[in-house]
């Protein structure tokens, strides 16, 4: 649909978040007792928070939890019994306050789970979410959207973009036929909008991710990614707090005859994560795992997924315990 | 309910051959008739075998398409679902999902001599084009079969390997490695790439499809690339560690291919500009 574009007040944005916390649940930005940003299940709207540059932990869960059942069984030997996941039970959520980065991953999360056949577990998860984004009007230094083809006020992924203007109000922009229904069903709070301007955050560009790209064509066999990876540890924090890393792990779970088989968040840097059961290793030493995972974001994902994998959002980065910064690390890439 | 791409088959243990000491071949038929009806599949495709309670683990479709109302699968006792499975008996369920990958294309084989070249516990991701290029033998020219072993006792399939040897129309070279034979042992004795050599089998109008351990492979390009085989001739079916089986969970690729979707089958032409992550 067409863009429109409204003003919320200040004072109306409350009552705007009240109305659908009232009737679904609402996943919003909430700064923890340790200053970290979390997102919560309807928290009140005075903790809620507009402030935050960036969460800790993306917002990946609302469409691929942590851990996600994926049957039930009973164990019998014989009479093995199945039961299945109701799927039509996952209710209605609405994202708020996410920032552009953030919505703009779940079309590089649709590339991987919907690229073949439909993975429902995800699919119904993301026809369930309305999102109601917030443009960035502050960033870090960790952040590199406009490197990868982003803006601090992409629309992409958003129903209603938020951007805050200079006097605190906020301009929304109605995006799709979910955000319309909102605005819709709370016309006082959705003013016309004049001239507001809004307040968006400068990011600058670091690298050109068409040239990481075209570079990573040749580069598999190059010292770079030894060179680059010395200190990396493998503890896979890059890939539990980036917003596009889906890769997942299957297992069983079973207490007597009654058990689960559910998937949870893996990542390319475990060595386990491709070992053979003969022992043999395809990816035996962390520098070629770490390859793996700059081209499988930079490479692969261009090429088979027509989508990059990576956003932006710095968190692998901001995370890093050894301080491997991925923005910088492109940056030297493109240069090899 | 929607569709669960996760969710097993229901499968019944209809018998459990002992190959060697610690591998088995379970032949299964589906629990619900509905789903043996439906259910089709094509040489060189694989799946997700399952004990409740235990987790997945991946192999190939071990029995021909043209065998139909059972699959089978042979696998070595070695991790924590393969030990599980050992321990199953005639009669229990187990899950299957499945078929993933692509397959041998062996419509364009038709009218060619096929040399099948396998190593150890490699003979069973290829026992299934195998058997379904038997049942299918009056379009294919030679079938010839090399197959080897560390020792006697390790050959796999041996009650199909002697109906294999007495058929006129199939040739069967079976070799053990150097130390592996037995005094009863009338086939021969050296390593796959040797015993091959001095086959003297020809590359003309000649499909080879090749699998074994990495060791095997390595040492036996060169034998094919001597006989005069080209690339896009030579066929092999690859293994990864794997989970989901649809190219989604993302360990299995190879490059920018995924083995369970772009494979597990691919020529030697397709492999050479693949990076060596396998």
């Amino acid at each position: 649909m067409e863009t429109i574009k409204k003003l919320i007040r200040k004072q109306s944005l409350e009552k705007l978040y009240s109305t659908l916390s009232a009737s679904r649940k609402v996943y919003a930005p909430v700064v923890a007792a340790d200053k970290r940003v979390e997102y919560k299940y309807n928290p009140a709207y005075a903790e809620v928070t507009f402030e935050h540059i960036q969460s800790t932990l993306s917002v990946k869960n609302v469409v691929f939890p942590k851990v996600e059942n994926l049957m039930y069984y009973t164990n019998n030997k014989v009479d093995s019994t199945i039961t299945d996941i109701d799927l039509t039970k996952i209710p209605e959520v609405v994202l708020w306050g996410s920032h552009p980065c953030d919505n703009s991953a779940y079309d590089v999360l649709k590339s991987i789970f919907c690229w073949d056949i439909k993975d429902e577990f995800f699919a119904k998860r993301l026809e369930k979410l309305v999102v109601i984004g917030l443009a960035c009007h502050q960033s870090d230094a960790y952040c590199f959207c406009t490197s990868v083809g982003l803006t601090p006020n992409s629309t992409k992924g958003s129903d209603i973009l938020l951007s805050k203007t200079k006097s605190g109000d906020y301009i929304a922009e109605i995006l799709t036929e979910k955000g319309n229904a909102i605005a819709t069903a709370s016309p006082d709070l959705f003013e016309n909008a004049n001239n507001e301007e809004a307040v968006i955050t400068e990011v600058k560009q670091t690298f050109y991710h068409e040239q990481v790209t075209e570079k990573l064509k040749t580069a598999f066999e190059h010292p770079f990614w030894v060179a680059n990876s010395l200190r990396c540890i493998g503890c896979g924090a890059c890939a539990y707090v980036c917003p596009t890393c889906a890769c997942f792990d299957i297992q069983d779970e079973a207490k007597g005859k009654e058990g689960r088989r559910y998937r949870s968040w893996d990542s390319c840097g475990f060595g386990l994560f491709t070992l053979h059961t003969s022992g043999h290793n395809p990816r035996e030493v962390q520098s070629q795992r770490w390859r793996q995972r700059i081209m499988h974001k930079f490479s692969y994902m261009p090429d088979r997924n027509k989508s990059l994998g990576c956003v932006g959002c710095g968190r692998c980065s901001r995370g890093c315990p050894v301080d491997m910064n991925i923005s910088e690390q492109l940056q030297a890439l493109q240069n090899i | 309910m929607c569709e669960n791409i996760y969710k097993p088959y229901l499968m019944v243990i209809d018998q459990i051959v002992d190959e060697t000491a610690d591998v088995k071949t379970f032949r299964l038929k589906f629990k619900n008739q509905e789903d043996a009806d439906k259910f089709t599949f094509k040489a060189g495709q694989f799946g997700e075998y399952s004990i409740f309670g235990e987790g997945e683990s991946t192999f190939c479709i071990a029995s021909a398409p043209t065998r139909k109302e059972y699959i089978e699968c042979t696998f070595r006792k070695a991790g924590r679902v393969t030990n599980a499975l050992a321990n199953a008996e005639v009669g229990d369920t187990v899950g299957f999902r499945g078929p993933y990958g692509n397959t041998f294309p062996i419509e364009q084989w038709e009218g060619k001599n096929l040399l099948y070249i396998a190593g150890g516990i490699a003979l069973p991701p290829m026992r299934c084009v195998i058997w379904n290029t038997i049942d299918l033998r009056e379009k294919y020219k030679d079938i010839t079969i090399v197959y080897g072993a560390r020792s006697v006792a390790d050959l796999v399939y041996k009650h199909e390997l002697k109906e294999w040897e007495e058929r006129p129309d199939i040739k069967l070279i079976t070799t053990v490695d150097p130390g592996g034979q037995t005094p009863e042992w009338k086939g021969e004795i050296g390593f796959v790439p040797t015993v091959l050599e001095k086959a003297g089998l020809t590359s003309a109008n000649t499909i080879a499809i090749l699998c074994g351990p990495p060791v095997m492979i390595k040492f036996t390009m060169p034998v094919l690339k001597n006989m005069g085989f080209e690339d896009k001739d030579i066929f092999t079916t690859l293994e990864n560690r794997m989970k989901c089986g649809f190219g989604k969970c993302g360990r299995c690729n190879v490059g920018k291919l995924f083995v369970c979707k772009d494979g597990p089958v691919f020529t030697y032409e397709e492999m050479k500009v693949l990076p060596a992550e396998y």
